[in-house]
């Protein structure tokens, strides 16, 4: 992460806490977020 | 029987051509005409651009392609089109000239019953002093500019092993640049690679664009459920590049493009230098340049074409300002109104305005994105066009099939760093693709499919559609059910 000093353009933006980079690579979560992220396209694409 | 013509075989001249093939019987011909040899999946270019993958793994020769499937295939460049044929014959004809280096300058003309447009961009590097491969400033918009760019990397890296500090900067080199999303994408797998590399903290990453906010895109950005609260994209994108430890300059038009530095202005009315070893800066986007000629030979390019070069279809065309846009404005069938046989699919057709809110600084420099109408909604425009024309040969009056971009949803996978188990992905989706203040108050898109999301998954998704579309482009069995 950044090193956010006061009053600077990365002071204000949300980062992400260690749990949250965490369960971006996490596998479990992952393929979970899999199947959910294909549902998701496959709806947008049944839209056409 | 009908010859269907198809100038360009991107994704949208290639996918048009594919449907086509597919929906029309034996009796009628389907012609190809491209300048390039080759097919590109675009989007993998950025992973060509950090060397994580070579041109080969993103390209394939067309001609087997096409000789599998029966597609004549002319290696090319369009040159005019002559919509009413000419003063010995009202048959409407393309004229050509061949990159094919075995009749390379050699012209020709092609007959048509139908033609679709799908030429893609002029890269407009000539639009700012520098910009580009020739001048002082990289790109990723071709394999070859972005294989160069990976050589560059690498150089870099090593001059960074070696203890050297480097200045890097990414985004758009003109005010009026659309394709954000690619250079968004560079930034993000160009931090990832310098951090495999061992290397991050000898680098200084700028990211620079044109876009009113980070996270614009050229769409205006868009609202997303997040945390419990509904969030715009400039958030989610400030918050990646935050920590990331990316820089960025927005609301900026480069004005030139040095050999070591940048020279820029923004909507406030201000002007900056930035300092870079490598910069990876996106071109604005033109028409190609093709030319109308009627039947007695007189110029009707500025009835077939916008002044921008790209065609005119059934978009609603009128000036308006940016408070009377309409969703309803934009095109559904992209058939050419006064040529009824003539389509425009993908970039090459004129879009009926902006999808960010225009704007320009006192001096009058514009500095907005164009709207982006690449990748998916290209894919979808090329099949629906080529079922329209396919049903017209076959009898129907009028084009049988509809999608406007008003009503197409979309999902963008940028790529945030490729690794199996490491990687991760930056997946938007969101629809429609022009914002719609009527029918979804306040944010302008549904938000039950708005979306976005970064994980690894996305990184799965992005490598798996590689595949997939790779796989499709190639016509092997089945490849019908890999959707756009």
């Amino acid at each position: 992460m950044s090193d956010r000093k006061p009053y600077e353009q990365s002071y204000y933006p949300p980062v992400p806490t260690r749990f949250t980079r965490h369960m971006r690579t996490n596998l479990i979560w992952q393929l979970w977020e899999f199947l959910i992220l294909n549902i998701k396209v496959l709806r947008m694409v049944r839209k056409h | 029987m009908a010859r269907l013509v198809i100038l360009g075989a991107g994704i949208g001249g290639h996918t048009a051509a594919l449907h086509a093939r597919h929906k029309l019987g034996k009796q009628h011909e389907v012609v190809v005409i491209t300048p390039n040899s080759k097919w590109n999946w675009i989007p993998s270019n950025i992973w060509v651009g950090v060397g994580w993958m070579k041109p080969e793994q993103v390209t394939f020769e067309l001609a087997p392609v096409y000789a599998k499937l029966g597609i004549s295939f002319h290696q090319a460049k369009a040159v005019s089109i002559h919509p009413e044929g000419n003063d010995k014959s009202a048959t409407p004809y393309v004229t050509i000239e061949y990159t094919d280096p075995s009749k390379s300058g050699t012209k020709e003309t092609i007959t048509y019953d139908f033609l679709i447009n799908a030429t893609g961009p002029r890269l407009k590097f000539d639009a700012t002093p520098g910009l580009g491969p020739t001048g002082n400033s990289l790109s990723v918009c071709t394999y070859g500019h972005a294989s160069e760019t990976a050589g560059v990397l690498a150089e870099m890296i090593e001059r960074m092993r070696k203890g050297e500090r480097k200045k890097f900067l990414v985004g758009t080199g003109h005010g009026t640049c659309t394709c954000q999303g690619a250079a968004f994408e560079y930034a993000l797998n160009l931090e990832f690679e310098l951090q495999k590399a061992g290397v991050r903290d000898k680098a200084d990453i700028t990211w620079i664009s044109n876009e009113e906010e980070l996270g614009d895109f050229g769409v205006g950005g868009m609202h997303i459920k997040r945390g419990g609260y509904v969030t715009h994209s400039r958030i989610f994108a400030e918050s990646l590049f935050t920590e990331r430890d990316l820089h960025w300059i927005t609301r900026a038009h480069v004005q030139n493009v040095g050999e070591n530095q940048i020279s820029y202005e923004t909507l406030d009315n201000e002007e900056g230098t930035a300092d870079f070893d490598f910069a990876m800066l996106l071109p604005p986007f033109s028409g190609v340049g093709l030319t109308a000629i009627d039947r007695d030979g007189a110029d009707i390019t500025s009835k077939l074409f916008a002044p921008n070069g790209f065609m005119k279809v059934d978009a609603d065309y009128t000036a308006k300002p940016y408070e009377q846009w309409k969703p309803t404005d934009w095109p559904s069938t992209y058939q050419n109104p006064d040529y009824s046989n003539i389509f425009a699919v993908g970039i090459a057709f004129a879009p009926p305005h902006a999808i960010s809110r225009p704007m320009q600084n006192e001096r009058g420099t514009k500095i907005s994105p164009t709207p982006p109408r690449t990748g998916m909604p290209t894919g979808v425009m090329a099949r629906l066009v080529a079922y329209s024309i396919a049903d017209m040969m076959n009898g129907s009056e009028h084009p049988t099939h509809e999608s406007s971009m008003a009503n197409m949803g979309v999902a963008c996978i940028a790529s945030a760093g490729a690794g199996l188990f490491n990687g991760t992905g930056v997946t938007m989706t969101m629809y429609p693709v022009i914002p719609d203040f009527q029918r979804f108050p306040n944010t302008g898109r549904d938000l039950s499919y708005t979306s976005g999301k970064i994980g690894l998954a996305g990184h799965w998704l992005k490598h798996i559609l590689h595949h997939a579309f790779l796989y499709k482009a190639k016509a092997k069995p089945f490849w019908r059910i890999v959707p756009e």
